[in-house]
């Protein structure tokens, strides 16, 4: 790999460039899931290429390729120089970088146990055990578990002279219950949905999960659901649980803060942005209790957004991005930092494989947690509280929201009194954060995984980090989603 | 090329035997795709990937297990067949699971003609200078261009043990563009299998034309209102339901249509097709088990007539596959995938002309699923809506949030455009008309 990613680099630097690098990338991967008794997907990948990143006639050109041969790294380098020549014919200025040190280093992410080191066997016995007793509860039509392993090894080549070799072990597993029934489809999911929880770890994760001891609940909440009433429509205090809160934060605070999409390099697709520059240092995001940090250090937590140098060879960072309620800061690249005068990149470049370019993506963007427990948060005279993420939707500038969830409990003065079915919340961004009114403390604050955050075009899909504990907020429209 | 890839299959079997297993299926895949990406009236990103892959299904006792790579040489062909027996045979036997299809491969010289060398090796420079024009057009009305141009060849081939081999390649190029000016935008798209078929300056012109004319956008309340959607956001909402056309969706109580099928669902005007073989259409007129595609009728006068059945959902439910089964194993069993919407004789100037007060909708964004069985979705309008009164477009608007279910707003068209290839971010290409509908349900507006 190391040679691969030196030869790369070589193949441009004798053509001449102002700046290159080369991710030479080796991917494994495992997917097992179930499905109502049998097993579903059973799939291994394996996959290795080269992206060749040059910056040559003051424009970027990147090509990569799975063949390996000299042959094939001597064509993508070629091509990467000559896309950078073609691209002068649409250029308004020389693309400038922040300054950036060389680094040699080597890294591996942490885990206990090596996912691929537990045969598939034995992964499956425990998610068709999950998967009977999901179905051991009447009503559930459709039970369905899955798991996720990942092992990426990555070598990082750049003419400033790094040269950086990284490995990330990626796990993930959940379960969902789906009920059918008189014209009605209801499901609860565990851990989270779309998949569950993903971190930076090894199998570990799916001991620590205990997946099996959560079916039984799961699967009457589901059936329950039927009989539930509607989630009313009206102002509410609204009281969302740690992995909706993660979401949340993903959509109208991780995108908006990206600093491409404020400055337009996404417009067409993912878009733009409300957070302008003139609203730096100066707009009240939140709360005075909301802080927020983007943080990709391996102290912050085993994230999906961890690592220890991101895809430009930028060392792994934490940065506020909101500091008791006042935004203070975006997440950029050495390109973007150089165009708003920062002195450094706060590294957050990164690419989903060896076939795509690095774009500025979410690494662990978390709410701090807060100062109260758990029953002071819930302790509102009458609120709405919800939890499990269902739908999201948000437009291109991240003002205008909304999130459905799988299900939803009336309270009052934090007790549930009902149980309440197809809740969903909307909202403006600034104005929801700045209702954040308490924060639960740090025994219960989650760092969940995001797996499939799209972004770019070719579209790149990117696992993400959130923390989050629960929160209530004040005030808040519910109910929207089946208004009009 | 074929004969290397015989040969890789050929590798693939002896591999196999050598382990004892008989029955093997393999895809081998390859793509060669390029997208030069503009904004801010610059080329900003301008990439190329070339990739192969070797994907190998074992079947052995009632299991199965597929394991991919994108190492081509002997070791790795070798190495893969032996993780693909290796899982396989840790896997739980399935009592469905059916022996690998047996048909006849199908005769490429049948196909619709989709591959275009022009398209396939189109250049660097190519894309550059069409992206450079249609940059002018957008900054010569003083506004912002953002956009891509993205050209490529992708193939495939599926082998297996009972003597299949169904081969497929095509090429297709797309441009987006949006155009900004201070406080709106517009935007334009087209894809198609040759490149030559694209026309980037009058996508540019037409996005720009929507930036200047939703100028100084108006707020009005949310509401129920008539809406004409252009083609683009009926592809992306309309889009949304294809997946529950599907055997094994039914089957699963995920279908909106579990209790419903050989009902009215929606209005007579609505009939749509499911055609590989439509000349707006692209992909392989086979499947992912090799099946040959059948042109199927989702929806006849508004009544819901068939679904897509893969091998196994149909051997379940008694009836014939229909060739839109996905590579297996998989969870999701199958859909149509080359939708054809019926049009009718309307134009969107003629919708507008007839409509008292409503909105004109360019695309829509960001939609999600609220309801499942009602088939309710959210999302947003975007770069581009209109408010239309007395028959004109007399200013651009706000963009809303909607809560729509598919059922009734299917129910509710007015009238149709003649049908064309529609592209669209929300979901896959198609073939689709611009609708005007009544009552379509917008629920909140958002800041721009």
């Amino acid at each position: 790999m190391k040679d691969l990613a030196l030869r790369a680099l070589d193949a441009v630097t004798r053509r001449g460039v102002t700046y290159a690098d080369a991710r030479a990338i080796e991917i494994r991967e495992q997917e097992i899931t179930t499905k109502n008794g049998k097993a579903g997907h059973v799939s291994s990948s394996e996959s290795i290429g080269i992206g060749i990143r040059v910056l040559a006639f003051g424009c970027w050109g990147f090509a990569a390729t799975d063949d390996l041969s000299s042959r094939g790294v001597e064509a993508a380098a070629n091509l990467a120089l000559e896309i950078a020549r073609a691209g002068t014919a649409a250029r308004k200025r020389e693309v400038s970088l922040a300054p950036e040190e060389k680094f040699e280093a080597a890294w591996v992410s942490p885990f206990s146990i090596d996912p691929f080191s537990v045969p598939v066997d034995q992964k499956l016995g425990i998610l068709l055990a999950v998967d009977e007793e999901l179905r051991h509860t009447p009503g559930i039509n459709l039970a369905e578990t899955s798991m996720h392993f990942e092992r990426r090894h990555q070598v990082f080549a750049s003419t400033l002279g790094s040269l950086i070799d990284q490995t990330r072990y990626l796990s993930g597993a959940g379960f969902t219950a789906l009920c059918y029934r008189e014209g009605e489809i209801q499901k609860r999911s565990y851990p989270n949905s779309f998949g569950g929880q993903y971190q930076l770890k090894g199998y570990e994760l799916v001991d620590e999960l205990r997946l099996l001891d959560h079916a039984p609940r799961v699967a009457e909440e589901a059936v329950a659901l039927h009989s539930a009433d509607q989630c009313p429509e009206g102002i509410f205090d609204l009281i969302v649980d740690s992995s909706q809160l993660g979401l949340q934060i993903h959509e109208s605070i991780g995108h908006p803060i990206e600093l491409d999409r404020v400055l337009g390099t996404e417009a067409n697709y993912a878009g733009m942005s409300f957070l302008t520059l003139d609203n730096l240092n100066r707009l009240r995001y939140g709360s005075e209790i909301v802080n927020v940090v983007c943080d990709a250090r391996l102290e912050h937590g085993p994230g999906l957004g961890t690592f220890a140098f991101d895809d430009e060879g930028v060392p792994a960072q934490g940065n506020d991005i909101i500091r008791n309620g006042q935004f203070v800061g975006y997440m950029t690249s050495r390109e973007t930092a150089a165009e708003v005068g920062q002195a450094r990149s706060n590294g957050c470049m990164r690419a989903d494989g060896w076939g795509r370019l690095p774009l500025i993506r979410m690494t662990n963007v978390s709410l701090k947690p807060g100062e109260q427990s758990l029953e002071e948060v819930m302790d509102s005279p009458h609120a709405i509280y919800m939890e499990t993420n269902k739908s999201w939707s948000i437009d291109d500038k991240r003002y205008n929201f909304q999130f459905g969830c799988e299900i939803g409990w009336e309270m009052r003065n934090g007790k549930r009194i009902r149980m309440l079915k197809n809740p969903s919340y909307s909202g403006i961004s600034t104005e929801f954060w700045n209702a954040c009114a308490a924060i639960a403390g740090p025994e219960h604050w989650t760092l969940w995984g995001v797996p499939n955050c799209g972004k770019g075009q070719p579209e790149q899909v990117m696992g993400t980090g959130h923390g989050a504990s629960p929160s209530r907020f004040r005030s808040i429209k519910i109910g929207g989603a089946y208004g009009g | 090329m074929v004969a290397k890839l015989d040969e890789i299959w050929e590798q693939v079997v002896r591999a196999a035997r050598a382990l004892g297993v008989d029955d093997v299926e393999a895809i081998i895949s390859g793509s060669n795709e390029a997208l030069t990406r503009f904004a801010n009236n610059a080329i900003h990103q301008n990439v190329a990937e070339l990739t192969t892959n070797l994907s190998v299904r074992a079947v052995i006792d009632g299991r199965t297990a597929r394991a991919s790579t994108n190492c081509l040489d002997r070791t790795g062909v070798r190495d893969v067949v032996e993780q693909a027996i290796a899982i396989t045979r840790l896997t739980e036997p399935d009592p469905d699971l059916l022996p690998l299809a047996e048909h006849d491969s199908p005769d490429p010289e049948d196909y619709p003609d989709r591959d275009f060398d022009d398209t396939a090796y189109a250049t660097p420079d190519e894309r550059a200078h069409a992206v450079a024009d249609a940059i002018r057009e957008v900054e010569s009305a003083g506004q912002t261009a953002a956009g891509i141009y993205s050209t490529g060849q992708a193939g495939f081939v599926i082998y297996n043990s009972t003597g299949l081999a169904a081969m497929y390649q095509e090429t297709v190029a797309r441009f987006s563009i949006t155009a900004m000016a201070a406080d709106s935008s517009g935007w334009a798209k087209a894809s198609a299998c040759n490149h030559r078929d694209l026309d980037p300056v009058g996508l540019a012109r037409r996005a720009a034309a929507k930036a200047a004319a939703s100028r100084l956008p108006r707020e009005l309340d949310p509401g129920r209102y008539t809406v004409i959607l252009e083609p683009a956001a009926v592809l992306d909402l309309v889009g949304q339901m294809f997946m529950d056309f599907s055997g094994t969706a039914i089957r699963d109580g995920t279908s909106f249509l579990n209790d419903r099928i050989g009902q009215k669902l929606f209005g007579e005007n609505i009939t749509i097709h499911d055609d590989a073989w439509h000349d707006g259409q692209s992909g392989a007129p086979f499947d992912g088990e090799g099946v040959p595609r059948k042109k199927l009728t989702l929806v006849d006068a508004g009544v819901v007539r068939e679904v897509a059945y893969s091998r196994q959902a149909a051997a379940l439910a008694g009836v014939e596959p229909t060739g839109h089964g996905f590579p297996l194993p998989n969870e999701i069993g199958e859909a149509p995938m080359n939708i054809v919407i019926a049009g009718g004789g309307s134009t969107v100037e003629e919708m507008v002309a007839s409509t008292d007060r409503g909105i004109l909708v360019t695309r829509l964004w960001y939609i999600r699923e609220v309801d499942p069985y009602e088939k309710i979705f959210t999302g947003m309008t975007r770069d581009g809506t209109f408010l239309v009164e007395d028959g004109k477009v007399t200013a651009g608007l706000r963009n809303f949030r909607f809560n729509q279910g598919l059922m009734e707003m299917l129910s509710n068209v007015e009238a149709l455009s003649a049908t064309e290839r529609a592209s669209g971010e929300e979901s896959f290409d198609l073939v689709a008309p611009a609708m005007k509908v009544r009552d379509f349900n917008f629920t909140e507006v958002t800041r721009f």
